[in-house]
Order: C-alpha cells, then structure tokens, then sequence
C-alpha cells in the first residue's frame, strides 16, 4: 500500500508570507515590543527547522508512531448516496487526542526544545488545543500553563480534567468575556512576563508572524495526505474541499496544498450561531470587518459606530472551538482573492448534521467539524453526481456529547 | 520643538525629571475622569497618558483591566476620548497629553479620520502598545501630516538596532518599560539599571521616561534619579476604584501631589 511518506519532506506547503508576514494586506506583526525580539527570534528558528532533515524526521516518526498518522481518507458511501457526490472524510478524528490540533502541537513543542526554552503555555477555548499541548509538554516532559475562559472551563469539564490528569496547569481566566479571546490575552500577558524561558504554543493560524504561516505548514500534513490519498483512490483531484473555520487551521492545514489547483474549489464554514442576522454569531469571514486583534490584521468581529469603535465583539456558537471573534490572516486573504468561498451553519444546522453523519456513517464528529458536514449538500449541487468532496474531519464528537445532550433537551 | 519636548525640555532645566501620569479615559465614568485628569495635573502631573479604553488589553494587568472594564460599562470609547481632550483644551488646560491604546479602536475608526479627530481634539501624541516599530508607519504617517507625534515603546528585550530604529522618526520621547511584564507588575526601583536607561537615551536619541511597576514616591525619586521621566500608571488608577467615584479626583490629587514632591 503506498502511504505517502512524511519523514524528511520539508514542511513547505504553500508560499510564505511577504517579509513581515504579510498575506496581502493581512497579518504582520502588532505586538508589544516586549515580545518582539521572541517573535524575530522564533521566526529564525522556524525557518531552519522546516528544512532541517534532523527536525523533519523526528517530526515525522512522532506523527507516525504517535499520532497514528497518515489519517485514513474515508469514502463515505452512504453519506454520498444522501447528498449526491462522492463523499470522502480526511479522518484527523482518528488522530492521538481525537483531532488535528497535535500535528501543530508536535511541531511547535519539537520546536520550542530546539530553542532551549522550559515550559509552554497555550490558550484553548474547547479544550482541543489544551489536551494536545498538555499531550506533547507529558510527552517531552515540559511544565505546561493552559489558559482558558473562565466560561468555558465550567463548559468543557471533561477537557479539564483531561489535561491535568496530563499533568498541565489549567488557569481559569476570568477577564472581559471569560472565553476564548481573553484566555489568548491571559497566555500573551504570561508570555510578556516570562518570555526568556517559554515557548507561547498558538493553536490556530492566528497571533503574528511567524505564527499563521508556521501553523499552516504544520498542519498541511492534512492537505498533503489527503491530495495523495485522493488520487491514489480515485485518479484524480477532488472538485471541492469542505472544512470548518474558527481560527481556521485545520482548513489552512487542509487547502494550502491544493491553493494552486484552480480546478479545487475549496469552502470553509464558519459558525453562524443562532444566525448571522441575530448578532449573536461567530460568522468572522461573512460579517465581520477588518481589525487587528492578538497580533495580526484580519477580519474581526468589531464595534464600528460611537463608543463601540474597535472594542472586539463577543462571538457565539454552540461550539466552542469555532467560538473565537477573528481568524487567520490568511483566510482574510483568501477570501479577498475570491480562492476560498466562506458560508455559515448555524448552531441548529450543525446539529442535524451531526446526527445525520453519526447515522449515516457511524462517526461521531465533534460540532466544530458538523459545520463543514452541514455545507455539504449545497456544496453537492454544484459538483454533481460524479464530483468529488473531500471534507476535513478534523475532531471527534466525544468532548461534545454534554452540550449536544444539552442542546436536544436529552437529561444524561 | 513640540509641546512634549518643550516639557521634558523644561523638566531638565529644573533638574528633575518629567511626571508622566496614566489614567485611563472613563474611569469611572466619562464625566469624572476629565475631573480627575484636571486634578492630576494641578496636584503637578507634567504629561498625561490618557488611556483609551479596549475590550482586549493584552499588555495590561489586572488594574488597569478593572479600569477598562469600569470605563467600557460607563460607555467610553475612543470618540469619547477625543472629546475629552477638546474639552480639557476649551478648559485652559495646557499639559501635554499622549493618548494610550492599542490599534484596533484608531484603525477600525480610520486612520486618516483618527489623525485629524486627534489634532484637531488637541492631542499631542499617540503611543499605541500593538504597534512595533515594523509597524508603525501605518499610523505614524498620516499622524505626522496633522502635526501628531507617536512615541515608541521600548523594553528590556529590545536589541540595539531596534533601539537605533525610533531615532529615525525623532520622537519627543520613548517610554522605556521597566521591566518584561504587563502594567501593574511588582519592581524594586533599585533593580532599574542606570546604564541600560543611558543606552536607551543614547540609542534613541531622545528623552527616556521609564514605566511599569512604579507605585509610591519612593519608587519614583529611585528611577528619576536615572530617567527624563517617571511614568506612574496602576498605582495612580488603583485610587480611584478605591472609594466612592465623586473622591477619586481628591485621592488621584492626594498620590500625584506626593509622586511630585519626591522628584
């Protein structure tokens, strides 16, 4: 069976960013000066890990012999018949710790070890992001911080507790909305004040250059994979690619490789709450505007009229993951260019797709990615019958099965 | 020369260094913080730091969090800011003021718009906490066309050509930040090196105020014994949370008349 090889590829999957990390008019870097020298200093050393073959192989092995990868490229047959297209699911729910977040975190804690630094932290807002950091710092025997909204840490129990049975720290963070926005703010106030010795390991494609193009890279894993499994299954590219955008790594990680191929039309699926038109919403692409938040330019959900000008909006959505106020720069990009099409679900959409894949299929997703299965009859009438979907299954449902008994009115 | 190098030019001829005071614009409510900035400068505060209030203050502590987050709930924002300066200016008050912030309230209400609402309002400078100095054309630029000053942030990170980088765009001053932390953080005014402010001052070329973690005018006379500038901000907002909000200009007053006493 040929499987497609990870060990010593360069992590080169799609263009850097101009100098300064631009994509376009997005990105850059709007940080304290505290923290500038650490960001020059961590894009130095990214540049040399990427293609240095000793990094590359020890990334590599830990995606195999750890992660479990390369992720299985599922053709969904029943899933198909329902929408009418040839369906296949990049299963990242297969992953160690049940999503894509590890590729990323391997890489940056393999990363942080390199530059000698003691300990890393992380903001997460599910919780996804937290376990698979407190994942690698156990691994790599590193003390380990896990920023998270006071909100959300009575939200995701489950995940908590998981991480410090790992062994991390959970500091609930109890400023501005007490989610996912002010636990970034919480882990840039701890990286500000203890930046010689930690390594600020992001989650997303967000946060300044270096970060959204080091997170595409390591997260282009997804892409890569799936464009080779694809045509070793069916001989050809795929016509469209479907993912979930919060922050939005795992669709960078998903498109980047396929950002060339014209012919790939390529979706992401934002979170539209209970509705874009009722303000309550984390639709960033869709309605939101240009802002600057935790270091990059971007689209933002931000107050724009009297005392509201430029104060960031609280976002909504029944998934907490996909709860977060901006996204990555280079989706800001992406979606200007006219290269990737963003729509919204909403919290009841994604609902029904999430029961409709667990019965269609037998997977259990996480709501995050029931998201981008609920874009996909839409995305179907387009490709046709004999068309290709590939959609990115980035996270098991099992951390969600409270909010989704919740959400239906089932008492557990 | 500006107004701001006018002072710390006339703060050096005295032989002592410039008081620069942060309040955050808001607190407690829009009404009272243009008193209490009123009472800071009487009570002998040289320049004021006038915070803009943000719902994200990444570099802040939790003082001055507590200070936002008092002045979001009252309704300010920036707008409100800019009219506070006008109506300081219409009151006679002369001092400098530096608006404080960070990028996203000037750029989402446009820069060019920012700029002129800024000089026309009587601002005199802009320090914005996000905008390295990679970055910070974008506002230095069409600020500089309405006769605005930025001043840059410098830190015990910063390396010697990032230092050299602020003279090219000769500010009035650089706020030196004491030590690697948010605002707020404890500092043993000792631990501020002399020979660091020096090289900061030589490097940049211009007047050095140091900030963060100054609390009582002890802390004050130890580093303006060595700095252009002493820049007091948690310790000066923590009084006005710190008792019924009609006092806060008097408790304000009562700490600034005490900073400038030991300079």
């Amino acid at each position: 069976m040929s499987e497609p090889s990870l060990a010593g590829d360069p992590v080169i999957a799609g263009p850097e960013p101009a100098p300064g990390g631009r994509f376009g008019r997005f990105g850059g870097q709007y940080v304290a000066e505290t923290l500038m020298p650490a960001i020059t200093e961590l894009e130095a050393a990214w540049r040399a890990a990427r293609v240095d073959p000793g990094f590359l192989a020890e990334l590599g092995a830990l995606l195999r012999d750890y992660v479990g990868r390369p992720s299985r490229l599922t053709l969904a047959a029943r899933l198909s018949a329902e929408v009418g297209a040839r369906v296949y699911l990049k299963r990242e729910d297969l992953n160690h710790t049940g999503a894509h977040k590890i590729n990323n975190c391997l890489g940056q804690a393999l990363l942080a070890r390199r530059m000698g630094k003691r300990r890393l932290i992380a903001e997460t807002g599910a919780g996804q992001h937290g376990v698979a950091t407190a994942t690698v710092a156990a691994l790599f025997g590193m003390p380990c911080q896990v920023y998270m909204g006071a909100e959300d840490v009575a939200r995701q129990a489950l995940n908590v507790f998981r991480m410090r049975l790992l062994g991390a720290e959970v500091i609930a963070v109890e400023s501005g909305s007490r989610t996912l926005k002010d636990a970034m703010n919480e882990a840039m106030r701890a990286w500000v004040t203890h930046v010689d010795d930690t390594f600020y390991l992001i989650g997303s494609v967000a946060g300044p250059h270096p970060y959204p193009w080091m997170v595409r890279e390591l997260q282009s894993v997804i892409g890569r994979e799936a464009r080779a499994q694809i045509v070793a299954a069916e001989g050809r590219l795929p016509d469209a690619l479907v993912a979930c955008v919060g922050g939005g790594s795992n669709a960078a990680g998903l498109f980047a490789p396929f950002v060339d191929d014209a012919a790939v039309a390529m979706i992401g699926v934002e979170a539209a709450g209970d509705g874009v038109a009722t303000g309550r919403h984390a639709a960033t692409l869709g309605a939101g505007r240009v802002g600057v938040l935790h270091g990059s330019k971007s689209y933002v959900l931000t107050g724009a009229d009297g005392a509201a000008t430029g104060q960031i909006a609280e976002a909504h959505s029944i998934s907490a993951g996909l709860d977060y106020p901006g996204v990555g720069p280079e989706h800001a990009f992406w979606k200007d260019s006219g290269r990737v099409r963003y729509v919204a679900r909403t919290d009841a959409d994604a609902l029904a797709a999430l029961q409709r894949l667990a019965r269609a299929e037998g997977i259990l997703c996480a709501l995050e990615t029931a998201h981008a299965v609920a874009a996909l009859d839409e995305v179907a009438a387009q490709v046709g019958r004999d068309g290709l979907i590939v959609v990115g299954l980035s996270g098991r449902g099992d951390k969600d099965m409270v909010s989704v008994a919740k959400a239906l009115g089932v008492a557990l | 020369m500006s107004r701001l190098g006018d002072t710390f030019a006339a703060c050096r001829a005295a032989g002592r260094p410039a008081l620069v005071v942060y309040l955050t614009f808001g607190d407690p409510t829009p009404a009272l913080s243009i008193d209490v900035i009123a009472a800071a400068i009487d009570a002998g505060a040289d320049v004021i730091e006038l915070g803009v209030p943000f719902s994200d203050p990444s570099a802040d502590g939790a003082v001055i969090q507590a200070a936002m987050q008092r002045a979001l709930g009252a309704g300010a924002g920036l707008p409100g800011a800019l009219a506070a300066v006008r109506t300081l200016r219409d009151r006679g008050v002369a001092a400098p003021i530096v608006l404080f912030g960070y990028y996203n309230p000037p750029f989402v209400h446009g820069v060019e718009r920012f700029a002129a609402d800024a000089a026309t309002a009587g601002v005199d400078a802009v320090l914005t906490v996000d905008l390295p100095i990679e970055e910070l054309d974008e506002l230095r630029v069409p600020l500089a066309a309405h006769g605005v000053e930025v001043v840059p942030l410098l830190a015990p990170t910063s390396t010697p050509d990032r230092i050299a980088r602020v003279r090219a765009i000769a500010p009035p001053f650089v706020y030196y930040i004491s030590l690697t932390g948010v605002t707020g953080a404890a500092l043993a005014g000792s631990h501020v090196d002399a020979d660091r402010v020096a090289a900061v001052r030589d490097g940049a070329g211009a007047p050095v105020a140091v900030g963060f973690g100054i609390k009582t005018p002890d802390d004050a006379r130890a580093v303006g014994a060595i700095a252009d500038g002493v820049v007091v901000g948690s310790a000066v907002v923590a009084r006005i949370g710190d008792g019924d909000a009609a006092g806060a200009p008097a408790r304000v007053a009562e700490l600034v008349r005490a900073l400038r006493a030991a300079l």
